[in-house]
């Protein structure tokens, strides 16, 4: 059988497990285990790239170096940052109510680390390979806007408040044409599986089939990201960082890994749904998986530093009556498509 | 029957984009602003009380510490004022170099304007830009006299010294790189949608409100009102050169946004009729040792790159001013923050707060 | 293993990791808090009224719509996945039921729902 590098070193460790264990539960608990330390490890390290990568990017569009000190070309800034977030004192709002406002990082992380189960990494390298790995996507990624009304709320301040609220806006807008979007292209895969939506586009990528829905997605994803055309929730010039307004030191680090965790997850799930996953010629899977997540996470970077942030209000008049009429269009436009296409072949 | 209710939210005095110790007291209704109340005091200095302490010279350095970002604009007019109380006469040569310097200020201070807007509105690549131009004229000025932000370059009487031929190289080639600049900026905000979109229609500012106001300067013009000093009430050398107002139409953040980009162009081209035209002679009148000014009081305005700068001086024959008062423009444009910003929504406060460009030095004086 | 049961698996591991990675802080911090340090963030000044308030949302019957696509959806994806087997019926049907979600929508906007008030 054909398999990917990653799914052939799966293989290997699971032989290697099992002939010291034996076939069994435990062997199998292991091997979960590892696979879920491997995930970390790419969120861990996949965040450490990017802060590194906007900081350098940003430093760039803006005629400027960017961190370049610590460490060769400043690739240790993010590590010493990290320390530093670690050494910082953890200040507690005496009004807020510690407990939510203490558990809201923590359970930030959950949603964005549950995410990276269903992705493929590479031929056979999925976590778990459900039958409604997309549905999934979005049952769980909509779940981080809970955290954030938790955090603003409990943090008993009238900036996280309106950010809080803010964040409720933002879900609003971005979940429908997220939705929509991911219709169309199951319409023509006919599967919510996402290895099946990675094979149905080896003749032909997703972006040239639903162009439409491609880019109804990427600003969707942008909104749910909270990056910048649509950054409302931490807008800084006015709500100073919305919910995370009260949080320092690791607790704020926290928010900051979930956020870099989920934009890895909106660059690696627009590459499934219409770059063609990890598919390509000549080199590996996962090298072909990594460049299109790289330049899909670039894409997001440059639009962050180019673009102003959108006023509340314009936000959802652009979701609402651009953005979904265009989906409903696309998905009737797709329908109709599909049968001519049938009907033709 | 519930109801929602409006709370009151302090923004500032520590706040990313209050461009300085302002505080707003927004009283909101969820998003939308009830009313708006600017709040100064908290960089008060006493200026206008210390200079009643010292000559007519040594009050020169406070009037930098005004306004810190067009300080040769606060000298020009603390000078001019002094001038027509003492009856000192500027030869023509400090009048163009006062012109020139006075302009390539107006044009850093309309690039911090730009790339505060656009920091405000969240485009951080636009702040960048405008910033790195401006440090062309701050080197521009730093070779002039030494200082890149507290100036003390236009004294009483005339200017510090003269132009070398390496300033007036360095005026050129600034002057001939800023079209390029500008194209820049045009590109990165004012012909991008979302920037469009924030601005156009929000806080507007009728001619009738911005004249009950009080309000001057750019602001002014951008409601739609020919009124620069300029060209109303000539002084200096400005009769010399030919530039024209640039005016907006209905006084939206747009609008005061467009007026200054295309000050920026009128003011170079003072500038480079000024350079051409360049008279010679003394740079700097005869003037006394110790200032002693008729008894009598005077009001002077003069056209700041915020509108108009004036001084009220009363002297009671002593080398010391009896009083000073400073016209502030920033203080009584910021006046207008109310009016702009009710029935808006939060985001709309700081671009208001962006586009009446207050310097807080000058605010709480 | 099932996939659900792989996944309940990260989900009590994506509990512990960030619970791990407060304990390393939670030795090496320090620990000088004050009452101004520890007050609400309000721009550096007291805090006027209660922080908590019966908030205007103003985007309330954009949520109310949203309830109505977000539910919408579901029915939506079960039907996108079996559209290449279920033939000209479908297309007629998802016609009609996307036909009913453009004219919500229409309606929603006509009567002003999609603004911002």
């Amino acid at each position: 059988m054909h398999t990917g590098l990653l799914a052939s070193l799966a293989a290997f460790i699971t032989g290697l497990i099992e002939s010291l264990l034996g076939h069994g539960f435990a062997a199998q608990l292991i091997m979960v285990l590892l696979e879920i330390i491997a995930i970390f490890a790419v969120i861990s390290l996949a965040v450490i790239i990017q802060v590194y990568m906007e900081r350098r990017i940003c430093g760039f569009i803006q005629d400027r170096l960017g961190p370049n000190r610590v460490g060769p070309f400043g690739l240790l800034q993010t590590v010493a940052d990290m320390i530093k977030l670690m050494s910082k004192e953890d200040i507690v709002p005496e009004k807020a109510n510690r407990l939510l406002w203490g558990m809201t990082p923590m359970l930030l992380f959950i949603p964005a680390a549950l995410v990276y189960a269903v992705f493929p990494f590479d031929e056979g390298a999925i976590f778990a390979d459900i039958g409604i790995g997309v549905f999934f996507v979005m049952a769980i990624m909509s779940q981080g806007v809970l955290m954030f009304l938790i955090g603003g709320y409990a943090s008993e301040d009238k900036y996280s408040f309106m950010g809080a609220m803010r964040a409720v806006a933002q879900m609003l807008s971005s979940e429908i044409p997220i939705a929509f979007s991911i219709l169309a292209v199951v319409m023509v895969t006919g599967s919510l599986r996402m290895s099946d939506i990675v094979s149905a586009q080896t003749n032909v990528w997703f972006v040239c089939v639903q162009p439409l829905a491609f880019i109804i997605f990427i600003i969707a994803m942008l909104m749910e990201t909270n990056r910048t055309p649509f950054d409302l929730v931490e807008g800084e010039a006015e709500i100073i960082a919305g919910p995370f307004t009260e949080y320092s030191g690791m607790r704020w680090a926290l928010f900051f890994l979930a956020e870099y965790a989920n934009l890895l997850a909106a660059a690696i799930l627009t590459v499934t749904l219409f770059l063609g996953g990890w598919q390509g010629p000549f080199l590996p899977g996962i090298i072909w998986f990594i460049i299109k997540v790289l330049i899909v996470i670039f894409i997001f970077m440059w639009i962050r530093w180019t673009f102003p942030r959108t006023r509340i209000d314009q936000m959802m008049a652009l979701s609402w009556k651009v953005l979904l009429p265009l989906a409903l269009f696309n998905i009737m436009a797709t329908g109709i498509g599909i049968y001519i296409y049938k009907w033709i072949y | 029957m519930i109801k929602t209710e409006t709370y009151q939210l302090s923004m500032g005095p520590v706040h990313p984009s209050t461009h300085g110790v302002l505080q707003v007291l927004l009283t909101l209704d969820g998003e939308k602003v009830i009313k708006a109340v600017p709040c100064m005091g908290y960089l008060h200095r006493g200026i206008e009380k210390l200079m009643e302490q010292r000559t007519y010279f040594q009050c020169l350095p406070y009037t930098d510490r005004l306004d810190y970002v067009s300080a040769m604009n606060n000298n020009f007019s603390y000078c001019h004022a002094v001038e027509k109380l003492a009856a000192i006469e500027v030869p023509e040569k400090a009048q163009y170099l006062r012109v020139i310097m006075a302009e390539l200020n107006r044009i850093a201070s309309h690039m911090i304007f730009i790339g505060s807007l656009a920091v405000d509105i969240g485009a951080t690549t636009g702040m960048i830009y405008p910033f790195r131009d401006r440090e062309r004229i701050l080197d521009i000025f730093n070779e002039l006299c030494g200082a890149r932000m507290t100036y003390s370059y236009i004294r009483i009487g005339g200017v510090k010294n003269d132009l070398s031929a390496k300033i007036i190289d360095m005026i050129n080639h600034f002057l001939s790189a800023l079209p390029s600049m500008l194209d820049e900026y045009n590109d990165l905000l004012t012909g991008n949608e979302f920037f469009q979109h924030r601005l156009k229609g929000t806080s507007l500012l009728s001619a009738e409100q911005a004249l009950h106001l009080g309000v001057t300067g750019p602001m002014l013009r951008a409601s739609g009102v020919n009124y620069d000093l300029r060209k109303e009430n000539t002084y200096s050398s400005y009769d010399d050169f030919d530039f024209s107002i640039p005016l907006g139409k209905t006084g939206d953040n747009l609008d005061r946004y467009i007026v200054r980009m295309q000050e920026i162009t009128e003011s170079a081209k003072i500038i480079r009729q000024a350079l051409d035209g360049l008279p010679e002679g003394e740079f700097t009148a005869k003037v006394p040792r110790v200032l002693r000014p008729p008894k009598g009081e005077i009001y002077d305005t003069l056209e700041g790159p915020r509108g108009e700068v004036g001084y009220h001086i009363v002297s009671d024959g002593s080398a010391k001013p009896y009083r000073i008062h400073i016209r502030r423009p920033s203080f009584i444009n910021l006046q207008a923050l109310d009016t702009m910003c009710r029935g808006y929504l939060v985001g709309d406060v700081v671009v208001a707060m962006s586009t009446i460009d207050p310097i807080l030095g000058e605010v709480d004086c | 293993m099932s996939y659900f049961a792989k996944i309940f698996i990260l989900l009590i591991a994506a509990t512990i990791f960030p619970i791990m990675a407060m304990i390393v802080p939670l030795i090496i911090q320090p620990r000088q808090p004050n009452k101004e340090k520890n007050s609400q963030y309000e721009c550096g000044v007291d805090t006027v009224g209660r922080n908590i308030i019966r908030y205007r949302i103003s985007y309330f019957l954009y949520a109310i719509i949203f309830v109505v696509f977000d539910v919408e959806t579901i029915f939506l994806f079960p039907w996108a996945v079996k559209f290449n087997d279920l033939g000209l019926f479908a297309l007629v049907e998802m016609f009609i039921f996307a036909g009913i979600l453009a004219i919500g929508l229409a309606y929603a906007w006509k009567k002003g729902a999609l603004t911002w008030k």
